[in-house]
């Protein structure tokens, strides 16, 4: 028995062994374009469904992506371009757009694509049975219709900015879908698409694969496939990244900046860095005392010094926020009140406001009431807990007496911020393409469910928010947009904290890999590995 | 014994309903509702659409009236669909994550039986002698270690420092193009890690259990008497005091019935295992109740079930228990 | 009166006779001083954050190194120490109570009672205790007392069950006969009578569930749900520091030393008090 035992375990070594020393016997090799190999992603947690609108999570969106087309897309500098539409034109008056469809575009299962589909999308996204969050874009549409099988065309009744961008919504096959009940589908499980990769096979919590689409209309992706591996601890997939498992993934900043710095990983890896999409807020709700007054607020924004949350929380990877657009993007407005770290300034202005330190005990007054507050934030996300834990201790030099409170996120949401039940959060909202903030700090948002937590009224932002929305050109746009970021600069019903920068890792056989404003990942079908490096 | 199973079973029945009763208004309770992972926070997202999907879910519902077609739907062993986003089969979520499970429970319950009597008789026969107390110590010590901790430590042991074992998962990429036998082979390299884990601490517990058991054993009268008629140690140790030691041994094995199904999130998690674990522990967090209710219930039945079987296993292995 | 204080006695003996034990009854007492005198070993108080000195190793300055914010390790596990402890006592303080209450009214009354009791008990041992876990915590804020009680609402059903053992075997005994003849109340009889007989299980039980409890909080922590920042606790020192055990491996180190040997103890504990309470070995 024990020698039994002893033997497998043996085998078990040796097979491991066997295994590993295929990956070392990589070459140098010529650069060019061939086909074949695989890329193996990994994924902190599972798609949920296929149907791209009917699901949320990034997850399910970053491998619908890539089965999926819209009519339109951002292109790597963000500029919408056609997609499926090879040409698409907006009246005037923004109020119709007109698509012209590519003529080679076939379903993965063979059927063509035409301008039905893209009327029986619009239909079913607008469904009142259809459970999706994206059915709000399409409120102002008029009628769409389709004169010929390759031209598609939307009015609206009344001008709306975001009208182009909204068709890069997926556009998904008619032929199976009509008559069926979109919530009991099998694409949810098994998606036919447009896109450059099929769908080949989904292990539940544990990976999706996909295969190249040889019928794809800008041609054969070069890899034969990508994998999505579900990995849900953060460790474990930087072991199996380290080990070589996985070609590609997002780091921590510490494991950026200190994990991956040995020779023999810049060796296997290229390291990439871009600006995210997304900002973290001090947020403070505006019905609570003392965040009604600006002053206060604009104390606690000079208290907190940003640089040191970055330079903690991210290690320096990632620039300070201030407005919620990043630096990069056009509408970025950087000539506001940018609240640099000025504790003397906090203290002049909660003096002004009334509030002194007299009975001595580090905590300042007014009336007789210290200055205490509570800090909301959700469980599950690092950062902003050890931000909150940065600033509470700035806040406690100055004399304010912040509690940190983490929660579960269900809870978090349903009972304090839709209640409205806060003193302050801390949160992130991601940075989408069309400036459109109306969602956010428009004051018709105050009300329960709305997203304007902060409860923040500001009549000439309510004014420009209205206006910027049907607003179709970019350059009168952004005159009103750079306005809005004064205001909020100004106003201060939160304080924008930072913009993280993403941190992928990318195994080096892969080319094609060029980093742009949009990142990494937008053309993966682009990317390939000479033949001599490829391992799949 | 037929009126005394009736009676088992009847008490079954009301257990279960108590059961469901309770878990189901528990959680309708909490605050939350399914929608709200895909609601939250998305600028997009209107009232009406938050309507809409409560009204999908038959969220605009009293619990009550819930719970009754809850129940209706069960009694035709439909566990209804799952309220996330892939709108699938309860019991489709729920088969696919089973096995799984169950072989990892599986391997490690009788991993933990095979290692676990002979330790507990090696600890009993050494009582006193320092060996027993080393393996004293190690036990305790396995058995208080962090499992998350451990499987770490190992982690970086056998799949960063020695390259020997596969880091995640329990396939590997290119098993759909292996032979049956390296399938096999490969199944058991990924099973290595997460089995140590799963077993350290239950051998640590369970050989102390054989241990003290086969103690009590061995003070017994008739093991006295069979000593003082001159029958040799080890048939003593052997014939008599074994066989009784292992009587309490099903009914553990019997309370760990309902066990084999259920998961454990942190080592599911850390190994990428998609098993029971992270599926409950995902659905609770959802507040996808469908899914909760249908492992909830199957796991009640199972540790109905194996109480019942541990006390009838323990009645047949001794006569002088009596059914009442 | 006399008999019980030298049982007490015999008791006592007995435990200390398990040098084992003993050994670990002294560590953890040692563990407990260290805990809440921590500010005369350490300068540095928990929280003092300091981002340009964010994970260095054990130094003299800092004992057990820096974590990820540039705190002092050290002086973080000596007061998480102070909040894991409590967590293990109070939690199980709350499961005995709940369990003895349950138990006894089960025991002693018997019956339909016991019935009724034991079947609710039994539905209770149905749920995964992590269900049970998941399930409170959405209902409350994860404050540190909240997680204690919330651990000890989910682990009294085990205490229940032997108290109620206990008593459904003494209640017939002469001594309780005698008292109820002499027609003392039921709740004088149960907890000043019967209780302090039915004791010595629960007591051994204690000292495994403070481990158990000490262990859960640590899994909790592990989902994000334990104590929560900035309070320490060793569990979420521990989880904090798994991610980055490569780098920095006095942040997990340490604190996963502090429970497994804590843990450690009050199992040898445990046992030791199993032994010297077990008068059936003699």
């Amino acid at each position: 028995m024990k020698r039994l035992i002893a033997i497998i375990i043996l085998l078990i070594f040796i097979a491991g062994c066997k295994n590993k020393q295929i990956n070392e016997s990589v070459q140098i090799s010529s650069d060019s374009k061939d086909l074949g190999d695989k890329l193996i992603e990994g994924t902190i947690g599972d798609a949920s469904n296929l149907i791209p609108f009917l699901a949320s999570d990034s997850a399910s969106h970053q491998v619908a992506d890539l089965i999926y087309n819209g009519l339109v897309k951002y292109d790597e500098n963000l500029n919408i371009v056609g997609d499926l539409a090879e040409s698409f034109e907006v009246s005037k008056d923004g109020l119709k757009i007109v698509f012209k469809l590519r003529k080679n575009v076939k379903w993965h299962d063979g059927t063509p694509f035409t301008s039905d589909d893209c009327v029986f999308t619009y239909k079913i996204i607008t469904d009142p049975s259809t459970p999706t969050p994206y059915s709000g874009d399409f409120m102002t549409v008029k009628r769409v219709f389709n004169p010929d099988k390759h031209t598609f065309i939307v009015e609206y009744k009344e001008p709306f900015a975001g009208a182009l961008s909204s068709w890069g919504v997926s556009i998904v096959p008619k032929h199976l879908l009509e008559g069926k009940d979109i919530t009991k589908s099998e694409l949810a499980r098994k998606p036919i698409g447009t896109g450059p990769f099929k769908f080949k096979e989904w292990v539940q919590g544990e990976r999706i694969e996909l295969t190249a689409n040889d019928d794809y209309f800008e041609g054969r992706p070069f890899l034969n496939g990508i994998i999505f591996r579900v990995i849900p601890d953060m460790s474990t997939m930087f072991f199996e990244l380290k080990s070589g498992n996985i070609d590609l993934s997002g780091l921590t900043p510490l494991q950026y900046e200190r994990q991956t710095d040995s020779d023999t990983f810049k060796k296997r890896f290229n390291k990439y860095k871009y600006l995210a999409f997304a900002y973290t807020y001090l947020g403070f709700n505006l019905q609570r005392k003392p965040f009604d007054e600006k002053r206060v607020r604009k104390a606690i924004a000079y208290a907190i010094d940003k640089n040191e949350i970055i330079k903690g929380v991210l290690l320096g990877n990632g620039v300070e926020a201030t407005g919620p657009y990043k630096p990069d993007v056009y509408w970025y407005n950087g000539n506001v009140e940018r609240y640099g770290y000025n504790p003397e300034m906090a203290k002049k202005l909660l003096k002004e406001a009334g509030f002194e330190d007299k009975d001595g005990d580090g905590i300042v007054e007014r009336d007789g009431k210290p200055l205490r507050f509570t800090v909301l934030t959700n469980q599950g996300n690092d950062a902003r807990i050890k931000t909150a834990e940065i600033i509470q201790r700035r806040l406690k030099s100055i004399g304010i007496d912040m509690k940190i409170l983490v929660l579960e996120w269900a809870t978090f949401i349903k009972e304090f911020v839709h209640k409205r039940r806060f003193d302050a959060l801390i949160l992130g909202w991601t940075i989408p393409q069309d400036p459109d903030l109306f969602d956010i700090f428009h004051s018709s948002k105050m009300e329960k469910n709305g997203l304007n937590h902060y409860s923040y009224k500001n009549e000439e932002l309510d004014e420009l928010l209205v206006r910027g929305r049907k607003i179709i050109d970019r350059k009168e746009r952004k005159k009103i947009y750079d306005r809005v970021q004064e205001i909020l600069g100004d106003d201060c019903p939160c304080v924008f904290l930072y913009v993280p920068y993403a941190l992928p890792v990318v195994d080096r056989r892969f080319r094609g890999v060029e980093p742009k404003p949009a990142g990494i990942a937008y053309n993966k079908y682009k990317w390939y590995v000479p033949k001599l490096e490829q391992r799949y | 014994m037929g009126r005394y199973l009736l009676k088992r079973i009847w008490g079954m029945v009301i257990s279960f309903f108590g059961i469901t009763i309770i878990s189901f208004f528990i959680i309708n309770l909490a605050p939350g509702s399914p929608t709200d992972l895909q609601t939250d926070l998305n600028p997009r997202i209107t009232p009406e659409i938050i309507e809409k999907l409560r009204k999908h879910y038959d969220l605009d519902k009293p619990v009550h009236v819930r719970y009754i077609k809850w129940l209706k739907n069960l009694s035709t062993l439909d566990f209804g669909t799952s309220l996330s986003p892939d709108g699938r089969k309860v019991i489709d979520k729920i088969k696919e994550r089973l096995p799984v499970t169950v072989l990892i429970n599986l391997l490690a319950m009788i991993i933990i039986i095979i290692v676990s009597i002979p330790l507990g008789l090696y600890i009993s026969i050494n009582k006193g002698k320092w060996k027993e107390r080393v393996i004293t110590v190690l036990s305790f010590l396995f058995y208080s270690i962090p499992s998350f901790w451990l499987a770490i430590l190992l982690i970086l042991l056998f799949g960063i420092y020695f390259h020997i074992l596969p880091i995640s998962g329990l396939k590997s990429i290119n098993y759909a193009s292996m032979n049956s036998f390296e399938k096999i082979l490969d199944l058991a390299r990924h099973l290595v890690t997460p089995l140590i884990v799963a077993t350290l601490g239950g051998i640590a517990s369970f050989s102390r259990y054989v241990a003290s058991n086969f103690d009590e054993a061995l003070k017994q009268d008739y093991v006295t008497l069979a000593r003082i008629k001159g029958v040799p140690e080890g048939v003593v140790i052997r014939k008599h005091a074994l066989r009784n030691a292992l009587i309490p041994v099903i009914t553990i094995l019997g309370l760990s019935v309902p066990g084999l199904i259920g998961g454990s999130v942190i080592f599911e998690t850390i190994f990428a295992i998609p098993g029971m674990g992270q599926l409950f522990f995902q659905s609770v967090m959802g507040r996808d109740y469908p899914v909760i209710m249908g492992i909830l219930v199957l796991s009640s039945v199972l540790t109905l079930l194996g109480n019942l079987l541990a006390d009838i296993g323990y009645g047949l292995a001794d006569p002088r228990i009596r059914y009442r | 009166m006399k008999d019980r204080k030298s049982y007490l006695n015999l008791t006592i003996k007995r435990f200390c006779e398990k040098k084992s034990a003993l050994v670990a009854l002294f560590f953890i007492v040692a563990l407990i001083f260290l805990s809440f005198s921590y500010p005369l070993f350490s300068k540095t108080s928990p929280d003092e954050i300091n981002v340009d000195r964010i994970l260095m190793p054990p130094s003299l300055d800092h004992w057990f190194g820096t974590d990820a914010l540039g705190r002092d390790v050290f002086a973080r596990v000596l007061y998480g120490g102070r909040i894991s402890l409590l967590v293990g006592f109070v939690s199980e303080g709350i499961a005995i109570m709940i369990g003895i209450i349950i138990g006894s009214i089960s025991g002693y009354f018997g019956g339909r009672v016991d019935n009724i009791i034991m079947r609710f008990t039994d539905i209770m041992l149905c749920f995964p205790v992590f269900f049970l876990i998941l399930s409170v915590i959405a209902f409350v804020e994860p404050s540190i007392w909240n997680i204690m009680i919330i651990i000890g609402l989910t682990g009294w059903m085990s205490v229940a069950r032997l108290v109620r053992g206990e008593f459904l075997s003494l209640r017939e005994r002469e001594f309780v006969l005698y008292e109820r003849a002499v027609g003392n109340s039921n709740l004088k009889i149960m907890f000043k009578h019967i209780l302090p007989n039915a004791l010595n299980p629960v007591i051994v039980s204690a000292a495994f569930g403070i481990a158990g409890a000490i262990l859960t909080e640590t899994a909790l922590s592990f989902i994000g749900l334990g104590v929560q920042p900035p309070t320490p606790s060793w569990g979420n020192i521990l989880t904090q520091g798994k991610d980055i055990l490569e780098i920095a491996w006095w942040i997990s180190l340490f604190p996963g030393l502090f429970i497994l040997f804590s843990v450690l103890c009050y199992n040898l504990i445990g046992e030791g008090l199993k032994d010297a309470l077990n008068p059936r070995q003699y």
